[in-house]
């Protein structure tokens, strides 16, 4: 019975802090990853690798140092864009693609200027494959698709500006143009650095503001249906487009560790937790064995061989983990719930009212199968030492 | 007509190692036939028990022969001497080792579970039978551990009984009873010996009991001095 209640007991431990730690790590990860593209396409800014020294016919032969070199005037925009997004579209391994663009400027308030970044989005496909909608705090994220010259403020910067839902505000773009916007709602991510200088516009209202055509694009953000394919599939296409990729496992790897060794982390302990109370289960069997000499002796002398009180003593341990096991799962998926239903808010993570939880059967699979190891093991050697008791010392013993 | 032999011993010996080499039994030889109520006496000590222990196939290290039903059974597997005890040898001891968790019939009927040959139902039907035979059935149901002693020792006997066994063999059955339960296992011994043509093979130090079956075989430093 004991022994039973220790194994429930390990199995829920492992069960609602493996569904705790994965829930946080998920919402982590998700914090990041989620609103990130798992590739994105742009033109970088640098300086050509090709000097016209290197093309000159009369210094071919020597060798060229050149000093201060400057980016050339490349065009930001993505060239023939719209044929790029159909082809993206049409790869099978691709979820979703959102063009976007980039555009840098300052709010002007009173004698201040605020710098901001706005992104020109398509707003639908941005709220399919970013969760945009998740993240927008006030207002309808829709109106900025609506009603022309709109903007969603990041909650720092509008908190600075004192703007509210319906105010307008001043924008000059790098360009030099001067724009008003209307305020629909307010943008808050969780990381604070973001939300005090980027805004969201919609994409005609971003091309409108930069006096450019409905077909500048300056970013392609594309989400795959399997994001560890993204490092091959942004080398594919850069070299198809000629054009720069970042996969988001380059730019995102430090998150990836961190996730791992957090979940590595509560592997450990759940392990750890099993492997004790298996220790639990060998202790109580053994005594169990001690206290149970006469019964084994008599069986014997009636004719049950050593194999079958083996057979009795792992059946008996293996009984113990498979209930102990069981009421664990049970109990670790109500504690799941108990969990679930913390509140927690911060202010940080707009989106969150309670303790994230993973309910990934997963571990629910991995806490039964470790629950009859460990118990196998834990009635194995105290079995071996019960079927090897000779009946004739115990009964002469008496 | 000649009687046929259950089991036969050939010059036994055994040998206890600790704390020093010492001769327990030396060439022993004697047979018991079916329908015998047999007791082996002697004084404490003088290896009777041990004697019973090798006859009983629990103990294997000694040396010469064991036949049982005619059988060579000297050096056969563990798991093929576990099984004859099982079918063939009943036990009494002279502790009754019923299994406390069990109700009286369970206990009854672990050794036809383990034979495996019958349904639960007709097992059930025999343990009761067993039962009956010493006025237990009415206790069939209760814990081992709720009744006296002398009503656990004829639970015993009853498992003995299962399996219609041989030979029953029994070490001091009586030793931890009074006199009048003692006497009342006796008369079961007995009856069951006339009624059933069982065989029966005692240990006991008691003169008086031994007086009483049908030939007293009497050991004395491990060598058998008299047949009977």
């Amino acid at each position: 019975m004991v022994a039973a209640v220790g194994v429930t007991f390990s199995i829920t431990m492992f069960i609602a802090l493996l569904g705790f730690m994965n829930g946080l790590n998920e919402l982590l990860d998700g914090l990041i990853l989620n609103r990130t593209a798992h590739v994105r396409f742009y033109n970088d800014i640098k300086p050509n690798e090709q000097q016209p020294l290197d093309l000159s016919e009369e210094f071919k032969d020597w060798f060229n140092v050149i000093r201060s070199i400057k980016p050339t005037v490349s065009r930001v925009s993505i060239y023939n864009n719209e044929a790029i997004i159909r082809t993206l579209q049409a790869d099978n391994r691709v979820l979703g693609v959102a063009p976007k663009i980039a555009v840098q400027g300052f709010f002007n308030v009173g004698n201040v200027d605020l710098p901001a970044v706005l992104n020109g989005i398509a707003v639908e496909e941005e709220d399919r494959l970013f969760a945009f909608s998740d993240y927008v705090v006030a207002g309808d994220f829709m109106d900025l698709k609506y009603s022309a010259n709109s903007i969603i403020l990041g909650k720092g910067a509008a908190d600075k500006m004192m703007a509210d839902l319906g105010d307008y505000v001043q924008l000059t773009t790098a360009q030099g143009n001067r724009v008003l916007l209307k305020v629909v709602g307010y943008y808050q991510s969780g990381i604070g650095e973001l939300d005090n200088l980027q805004s969201y516009v919609s994409l005609n209202t971003a091309q409108k503001m930069i006096g450019e055509t409905s077909s500048y694009v300056t970013d392609i953000q594309v989400k795959l249906f399997d994001f560890n394919l993204s490092p091959g599939f942004a080398r594919e296409y850069s070299s198809i487009f000629g054009i720069d990729a970042d996969d988001i496992q380059t730019v995102n790897a430090q998150f990836e560790t961190g996730s791992q060794i957090r979940s590595l982390i509560s592997y450990a302990v759940g392990i750890t937790l099993l492997v004790v109370s298996g220790f639990g289960i060998y202790n109580i069997l053994n005594m169990m064995i001690y206290e149970k000499m006469d019964t084994i002796a008599i069986l014997k002398a009636i004719g049950f061989s050593g194999s079958d009180v083996r057979y009795i003593f792992i059946t008996i341990a293996l009984v113990i983990g498979f209930v102990g096991g069981l009421l664990g799962l049970i109990f670790g998926f109500i504690a799941c719930l108990g969990i679930e239903q913390i509140p927690f808010e911060t202010e940080a993570l707009p989106t969150i009212k309670t303790f994230p939880v993973d309910f990934n059967p997963k571990y629910y699979l991995i806490g039964g199968v470790f629950s009859l190891i460990t118990t196998y093991f834990a009635g194995f050697f105290p079995s071996q030492k019960a079927s090897s008791v000779d009946p004739v010392e115990i009964i002469r013993g008496k | 007509m000649e009687k046929k032999k259950v089991i036969e011993a050939q010059k036994i010996n055994k040998f206890f190692f600790s704390p020093n080499k010492t001769q327990v039994l030396r060439e022993v030889s004697f047979s018991v036939n079916k329908g015998e109520f047999v007791s082996v006496m002697g004084k404490s000590g003088c290896g009777k028990s041990t004697l019973l222990y090798i006859l009983s196939t629990m103990d294997t290290d000694y040396e010469g022969k064991l036949f049982l039903d005619d059988q060579l059974i000297t050096g056969q597997p563990s798991d093929k001497l576990s099984r004859l005890r099982n079918e063939k040898i009943g036990f009494v001891f002279q502790f009754h080792y019923l299994i406390h968790e069990f109700s009286v019939l369970e206990n009854v009927m672990i050794p036809g579970l383990k034979l495996n040959q019958k349904s639960r139902e007709e097992l059930e039907h025999i343990a009761l039978e067993k039962l009956k035979i010493f006025d237990m059935q009415d206790h069939a149901l209760k814990k081992a551990n709720q009744l006296s002693g002398g009503q656990k020792q004829r639970v015993s006997i009853a498992r003995a009984l299962m399996n219609d066994p041989l030979i029953i063999m029994s070490d001091e059955p009586t030793g931890n009873l009074d006199k009048k339960n003692s006497d009342l296992v006796f008369g079961i011994f007995r009856e069951l010996v006339v009624e059933f043509q069982q065989t029966m093979l005692m240990v006991t130090h008691d003169l008086e009991l031994a007086a009483k079956t049908d030939r007293t075989i009497e050991m004395e430093d491990g060598t058998i001095i008299s047949y009977g």
